[in-house]
């Protein structure tokens, strides 16, 4: 039994310590919003946040969150609003959309450490999330404008 | 005669409610609005609604429904099927909405590939859109009383004289009832493009918002009550492995795990696998790792990638093999007379469909129905497969529809349903299937290698006397679509798809193109349709060779394509798909030369390439180039791409935010194929499964990219693919021209690089 916080709520779970928490948060806790892409940390589709950091779930075992926040997609913005949902939908970002929930949670922290991102910086943080649809240059411009928006508020 | 009608609507909560819709069966059509009978008003059945193809309904409440057959992969397609019917349906937008059906023989051909969707759909579905127009319109008049002719439709209502009445009233108080013969259906005329009120216009795609808040539902997201999991252990081979033995005594300490089991593939699809059962997803996938099979295989376990590129070389220089695509008369005489010749050869090695949801699919029997719930982009063609492997008729079998994780061609091929069903099968418990990356790419259909010779013949003063091309390839069409192979004038037949490219739209005097099917790749491995097919070789040649061409008969490049596009003879065009035809080539290709600054001095190690091309098919062009920048550093031989230009002719535009997304992805793709993306076949399997070794494109690497689309009224053909063709090209002409070093091998690593620039020097 391991237990944590996900999305603000506790959450035991009965999926053995070394079970991968992208698997846990899938399968076991019905959440489907991150997704499954490579299962070796290189694709990114998997990004939820641990205590705010971007991680990859599928190489993050659940044993590894013991009483730690967990964020996924799910809990990013209560009403799926956060401003860099905001900004995908107004660019119309998504493609097929499988990647997009890993490249907002990346792009979530990104904007943390970075509130005004160079090209350099968006290209550095995000290098590591893969869009197979390549809608890399919106993406780009949904950071940007994510980011001019949160630095007004 | 075939009819197309209306009927009550059967997703209608209130059954005291009616609806109508409207649907096509063959080539006539009716549109009637029947009411509901007194018993269906008491029972809510939906005994009324009247099978087959339904295209749309209104409700009440004036809400649209369009039912959507294509997969929803990336390309907003619902939106733009959506926005044709409504323009003519003259609906409110924002009373729209799009189901995306399941299987079911009265859609007709369910396919989403060859960027055909909007072009095949859009004569249909204006006309659709249309007759609900004409029969509100005539039902509205008697509410109002007054004439049709008075009448106008707009915005989801019928006006007359001021007046108005809603079309949800029209429905709930009219008696809609209409029919029409399949000619009076014809005679339907759709709108001028004048007159269009949606199409043309952007809009938010209706797909788009479920994509960042989670809500969307993939293939992989699927569940049903009772199901278990289960990973497969894919063979060493894709069709002559045979299981010897299973020991999974190492699995079976894992708490979870249930079993492993060999399956009986009587369709031949998934011959030699293994499936590994257990009640969660990680102890499947770890179990997986744990169980161990041993397999018997024949010789595609011991082919390599250089044994298909030879042996693909080898059919070509068999003079006897293959089909003659084009087969002008004089192509030989005019080498023997030329007074200058060139012959070059270009490669392409292996590349993987990597769609970023792994292949998946969730199967169960319920009620004597087999249910398949996956995304997938060919229903129609891997039912009857389905119905071979689980031995049971087409019509006991229902693949329900969700988005797909990432489509371009992968999963045209359903070939992943087959295991999951028998899988569920054998245990007679709902089975969700599912694959890790590493499975995913060994049960691949990846783009097959290629080996082409191209050649050209000059005549007096430099004049193209004839064009020579021989492209070989393992053909996917002959492997999962036979029927649609075409034959050429001697009975052989070929894969069109595999061709394409190469019967191009430049007049270049007695033209010749040999289509050979690589035997040996098709029997040890299965080749697929990715993302533009053949086109994504073909143009390679075709391109490259032109710059090449142009260079050995010292004229500007683009000038020497410019000549060539004379729209003479067949390359003239035809309507309705092509009109216009090779002028509208030089268009595009003039108007991104003036754009990307062609001619303009570039600074040191920087080259400007050009490139245009089709699209994929003959019968349906995309007309596109693209000038790309590159920057090469000479001493590691790495190609930075600074700009892509693109300029496109597809017709008319349909949506045309989604339109630039297409590009601006199929671009994107076709750099990542140009630069990064590989993976050779070592003993009968691809070398490189996943990202520690398989490179894509990232962040980092993408250039800026301008897109023009040239306004048209022209009919709306695909987009998905075309930009895909011209990058490569493009890519290699400019490393010439920054650089002295010519590229004939895709993908170009810096490797490559270096070594033609020191055969250079």
């Amino acid at each position: 039994m391991t237990t944590f916080k996900l999305n603000g709520r506790t959450v035991s779970v009965h999926s053995p310590h070394d079970a991968p928490l992208l698997w846990v948060i899938r399968d076991e806790l019905g959440l489907t919003g991150t997704k499954f892409g490579c299962g070796i940390g290189m694709c990114g589709a998997c990004t939820v946040h641990v205590e705010g950091r971007a991680t990859r779930s599928c190489i993050t075992a659940v044993g590894a969150v013991a009483g730690a926040n967990v964020t996924t997609i799910e809990g990013l913005d209560a009403k799926g609003k956060h401003p860099l949902q905001t900004a995908w939908i107004e660019l119309q970002v998504p493609q097929c959309g499988y990647c997009q929930s890993g490249q907002i949670m990346q792009a979530a922290t990104l904007l943390k450490d970075y509130p005004n991102p160079t090209d350099q910086d968006i290209s550095a943080v995000m290098a590591g999330s893969l869009c197979r649809c390549m809608t890399y240059l919106r993406i780009r411009k949904a950071i940007k404008l994510a980011a001019a928006r949160m630095r007004e508020e | 005669m075939d009819t197309l009608s209306a009927h009550g609507l059967r997703s209608t909560s209130d059954p005291s409610r009616r609806g109508f819709l409207i649907s096509m069966i063959g080539a006539g059509v009716m549109l009637g609005y029947a009411r509901r009978s007194l018993a269906d008003q008491t029972t809510g059945s939906a005994s009324e609604l009247f099978e087959p193809t339904i295209w749309y309904g209104i409700n009440p409440s004036g809400e649209v429904t369009i039912n959507i057959t294509r997969a929803e992969m990336g390309q907003h397609v619902g939106t733009a099927l959506a926005r044709i019917v409504a323009d003519e349906l003259e609906a409110d937008w924002g009373k729209v909405r799009i189901v995306t059906v399941d299987s079911d023989p009265k859609w007709g051909e369910m396919v989403t590939g060859g960027s055909w969707s909007v072009w095949q759909s859009f004569p249909v579905l204006s006309r659709a859109g249309a007759a609900g127009r004409i029969a509100l319109i005539e039902e509205g008049a008697k509410l109002l009383g007054v004439s049709p002719q008075s009448c106008t439709a707009r915005n989801g209502r019928v006006h007359a004289n001021g007046r108005s009445i809603l079309y949800g009233d029209i429905v709930a108080r009219g008696i809609l009832r209409r029919t029409y013969t399949s000619e009076q259906l014809n005679e339907i005329s759709i709108k001028v493009p004048s007159s269009r009120r949606l199409i043309g216009r952007d809009t938010l795609a209706l797909d788009v918002p479920s994509k960042t808040d989670s809500k969307g539902r993939y293939g992989i997201d699927a569940v049903v009550e009772g199901m278990i999991y289960a990973r497969p252990k894919i063979p060493p081979t894709r069709y002559d492995s045979k299981v010897v033995s299973i020991d999974d005594s190492a699995a079976k300490r894992l708490p979870g795990y249930i079993q492993s089991l060999a399956l009986d593939d009587p369709s031949g699809t998934a011959p030699g696998w293994v499936m590994v059962y257990a009640d969660s997803f990680a102890v499947a996938s770890r179990a997986a790792d744990l169980v161990k099979v041993t397999w018997r295989s024949g010789e595609a376990a011991h082919i390599s990638e250089h044994d298909l590129q030879q042996r693909a070389a080898d059919l070509i220089a068999d003079p006897k093999a293959g089909a003659l695509v084009v087969d002008d008369p004089g192509v030989d005489a005019a080498f023997t007379s030329a007074k200058q010749k060139i012959e070059r050869t270009y490669t392409t090695s292996t590349v993987l469909h990597f769609a970023l949801e792994p292949i998946n699919a969730l199967a169960f029997e319920k009620n004597g129905i087999f249910e398949i719930h996956t995304g997938n982009q060919w229903q129609t063609l891997i039912l009857p497969v389905l119905a071979k492997a689980l031995g049971c008729s087409q019509d006991k079998i229902v693949l329900r529809s969700y988005l797909l994780g990432g489509g371009f061609g992968r999963r045209l091929d359903g070939d992943y349903t087959v295991p999951a069903a028998l899988a569920a099968k054998a245990v007679g418990k709902p089975v969700k299937m599912v694959c890790t990356r590493a499975d995913d790419t060994r049960f691949d259909c990846p783009r097959s290698p290629s080996v082409q010779v191209v050649r050209m013949a000059f005549g007096d003063g430099g004049r193209v006397t004839a064009m020579d091309h021989h492209a070989a390839a393992g053909w996917p069409t002959a492997v999962m679509a036979p029927a649609f192979m075409p034959k050429d004038a001697r009975g052989v037949p070929y894969d069109l798809f595999a061709i394409y490219g190469a019967d191009h739209w430049y007049t270049v005097g007695a033209h010749r193109v040999r289509a050979l099917r690589n035997d040996l790749a098709d029997r040890s491995f299965r080749p697929g349709w990715l993302r533009s097919v053949g086109s994504g070789w073909t143009n390679w040649a075709v391109e490259s060779f032109m710059d090449e061409a142009a260079h050995a008969a010292g004229v500007d490049p683009v000038a020497f394509r410019l000549r060539l596009l004379d729209g003479a003879g067949r390359n003239s065009g035809s309507a309705p798909n092509a009109v216009g035809g090779a002028h509208r080539q030089a268009a595009v290709l003039a108007r991104v030369a003036e754009k990307a600054g062609w001619g303009r001095a570039m600074p040191k190690d920087v080259g400007l390439g050009i490139a245009s091309t089709f699209g994929q098919e003959r019968t349906m062009p995309t007309w596109i180039a693209c000038a790309a920048r590159v920057r090469v550093d000479r001493t590691s031989g790495h190609v930075t791409v600074e700009k892509l230009t693109l300029v496109i002719d597809a017709g008319t535009i349909i949506h045309p935010d989604s339109a630039a997304a297409q590009v601006e992805g199929a671009a994107l793709w076709g750099l990542s194929m140009a630069l990064y993306e590989s993976s050779e076949f070592v003993k009968g399997q691809p070398k490189n499964t996943n990202l520690d070794t398989y490179t894509l494109l990232r962040m980092g690497g993408v250039p800026e990219v301008e897109i023009e689309f040239l306004p048209s009224t022209e009919t709306p053909v695909g987009l998905g693919e075309a930009a895909t063709t011209a990058i490569a090209p493009a890519i290699g002409n400019a490393i010439f021209v920054a650089s002295g070093a010519r590229l004939r091998h895709l993908p170009i690593r810096p490797e490559a690089v270096r070594e033609a620039l020191a055969h250079r020097s």
